[in-house]
């Protein structure tokens, strides 16, 4: 693996049982991804898009085949190394935004640092800044249920990116919100890719994160069927 | 502590559902704590009349005094020894004379026991002086319920028949001449008190005595040749026997009120667990363990616990201290179980039972709450994301 490539996966197949038979989620998937890419899964519901998400994520592991993600070996890492590899470097954003309900926003984006132990001067400074980048901060008191779809996964957003992670994981971001939210969130995404270096990959097949992504890689049954990189094409406005 | 914080968000978040667990919960520990407290009080107002008023710190038996066998009581008295005469002069002893004998109150005949005590004893507490006011030839005092029982009231004359030291039966009027209320139903049920003096004088056997009760601030005795001492521990085994018989059935009232209570924690965390388990993989995937994720669910459970204690405390305490000053009024009727309670109860409590039973509750709280989050360790936390098991 070379040292800019963060994310590497050889013959990497996901297999699950379905009664008699087993289900090919993932087959074969060869791929990698390098520091500060701004790539999606493409593909239909069903394709396995979540599965590889989840287990470049460390949450689950490969069936067959080796997947190194930030120099680990996933499927030798322990249940805590892999936690400790999470909570330290991988940032999830998902389709229904999991904020937890008794926190306040604040504390959701808070709840990364304090897993690790940060001290709290450093942690409300941190909270404060992410909250900043997305544009919530005068939010910091509410409560989950009082935020709308957007302004939830931008704290989630905010959540992912507080402990500057090597790598979001972003599964269907833009599910469950309209089209203003949708552009509002990528380019918040976008300018954080660009600020904080981070790595994002997605999974989507919704058009309006398709056309902000630098490389669309299409999957269709677990299989990869298209790999193209985009070239730093204008961005949308 | 962000556990801890969580949990303490967590449950307050699960609002009504928290707080009928609390309640039900401070109910069995006020419940659990209030009934122990009634029944240690039982236990030492019990004793401690029967020790004040028959037991003493122990007995000198004669040797052949068998108070399961009466028939064995017309042999059981003996002349009382010096060292056990010195007690009695040193007013740290009363003797006390026994035999089976028959009264004829309005024509009905009843066994009883004629019991002979001297008029002056201080050593128990009963109104032996009043057999030594009056000019009677022949006073008796009695306890209510036997005065109950056999129809008789203060003043009243009642036929008595005994059999002297050969075995002869004689008879004699004897006047009620105090009527006493006791608790100790063994003092008072077929017990007919009369002078040592007369009795010794009736059966024939001056200067014997039958057992010999020493004070309860004795501590240490003699041994006697011919008389068995029985200490406290021995004449209070048959109410101990009972008070543990006793204790196995409230035993099984406290397992089914905790059990209860525990049940709707177990319930609660169960579906606690399945409703959240989105938010379970979604705390594992921040970076929490497993490990981590059932402690924080264990330690909400156990909190529910704690919740508990300080409510039923904010509660239990004033109105444990309040039964403990003034007593519990019993209903006439308990009277009939023979046990020497009085009219009012006053529960007694010690802050080690108060403090052990509170943590025996939240040891149990703790475990039955720890139990359905094995369901945890089982979670397949990219299941738990999509919100399947
Ligand atoms: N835990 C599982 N057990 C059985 N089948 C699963 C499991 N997870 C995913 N699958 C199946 O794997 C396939 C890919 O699922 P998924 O990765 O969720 O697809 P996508 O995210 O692209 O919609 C689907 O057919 C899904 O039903
Ligand atoms: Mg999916």
């Amino acid at each position: 693996m070379q040292d800019s490539q963060l994310i590497e996966t050889q013959n990497l197949v996901k297999k699950f049982p379905m009664g008699r038979e087993t289900l090919v989620a993932l087959d074969n998937i060869s791929l990698s991804f390098s520091k500060g890419e701004f790539s999606g899964i493409i593909g239909p519901s069903g394709s396995g898009k979540t599965t590889f998400l989840n287990i470049i994520g460390t949450l689950d592991v490969p069936s067959e085949g080796n997947v190194n993600v930030l120099g680990a070996q996933v499927e030798n890492l322990s249940h805590k190394e892999a936690a400790q590899l999470r909570n330290r470097h991988i940032g999830f954003i998902f389709q229904t935004f999991n904020l937890l309900p008794v926190y306040t926003v604040f504390e959701n984006v808070e709840f990364p640092l304090l897993l690790q132990g940060v001290p709290v001067d450093k942690r409300k400074q941190a909270v404060m800044d992410a909250l900043d980048w997305v544009g919530l901060a005068d939010r910091a008191k509410s409560r989950p249920n009082q935020l709308s779809g957007g302004e939830s996964q931008r704290v989630a957003i905010a959540r992912a990116i507080v402990k500057k992670p090597s790598l979001i994981l972003a599964d269907e971001p833009t599910a469950n919100l309209d089209a203003e939210n949708s552009h509002n969130v990528l380019q918040t995404m976008v300018q954080l890719n660009q600020e904080l270096e981070a790595t994002f990959i997605f999974s989507t097949h919704d058009e309006k994160v398709i056309q902000y992504l630098r490389r669309k890689i299409s999957l269709i049954d677990g299989k990869v069927v298209k790999d193209e990189a985009m070239d730093l094409v204008a961005q949308p406005s | 502590m962000m556990i801890f914080k969580l949990a303490i968000r967590n449950i307050l978040g699960a609002g009504l559902r928290t707080w009928l667990n609390v309640i039900v919960l401070s109910l069995a520990f006020v419940t659990i704590i209030l009934s122990i407290g009634i029944n240690q009080g039982l236990v030492t107002q019990i004793s401690t009349s029967m020790i004040k008023s028959e037991i003493g710190s122990g007995q000198y038996w004669q040797a052949n005094y068998d108070p399961y066998d009466p028939f064995s009581l017309q042999d059981a008295h003996a002349v009382i020894p010096g060292d056990i005469e010195d007690l009695i002069e040193q007013k740290k002893a009363v003797p006390v004379l026994l035999t089976q004998g028959t009264i004829y109150p309005q024509g009905r005949i009843m066994p009883v026991f004629l019991k002979g005590i001297p008029a002056e004893q201080a050593v128990l507490q009963m109104p032996s002086a009043a057999l030594g006011t009056g000019d009677e030839e022949l006073p008796a005092l009695v306890g209510a319920r036997m005065a109950k029982s056999a129809a008789l009231n203060l003043g009243d004359t009642v036929t008595l028949r005994w059999r002297d030291k050969n075995g002869t039966f004689d008879a004699k009027d004897a006047v009620i001449v105090h009527i006493m209320n006791t608790t100790v139903g063994t003092i008072d049920n077929m017990q007919v008190w009369l002078p040592l003096t007369k009795l010794q004088e009736m059966m024939g056997l001056p200067g014997e005595a039958s057992l010999v009760i020493v004070d309860e601030n004795i501590e240490t005795v003699p041994e006697v040749s011919g008389w068995d001492f029985k200490d406290q521990d021995f004449l209070l085994k048959d109410f101990r026997e009972l008070i543990k018989t006793r204790a196995i059935a409230r035993s099984i009232f406290y397992v089914l009120l905790l059990f209860v209570a525990v049940i709707a924690i177990f319930d609660t965390q169960f579906l606690s667990i399945f409703e959240r388990r989105k938010e379970i993989g979604t705390l594992i995937s921040l970076g929490m363990t497993k490990a981590k994720v059932i402690q924080l669910f264990t330690l909400e459970g156990a909190l529910h616990g704690f919740l508990a204690a300080l409510v039923g405390a904010a509660y239990g305490i004033p109105l444990i201290n309040y039964l403990a000053r003034r007593g519990i009024d019993l209903p006439q009727s308990s009277d009939s179980f023979g046990l020497a309670l009085g009219h009012t109860l006053y529960p007694t409590y010690s802050t080690m039972l108060v403090l052990s039973i509170t943590v025996f509750i939240l040891i149990v709280v703790t475990i039955v709450s720890y139990l359905p989050t094995r369901n945890i360790s089982k979670l397949n936390p990219t299941d738990a994301l999509r919100g399947r098991l």
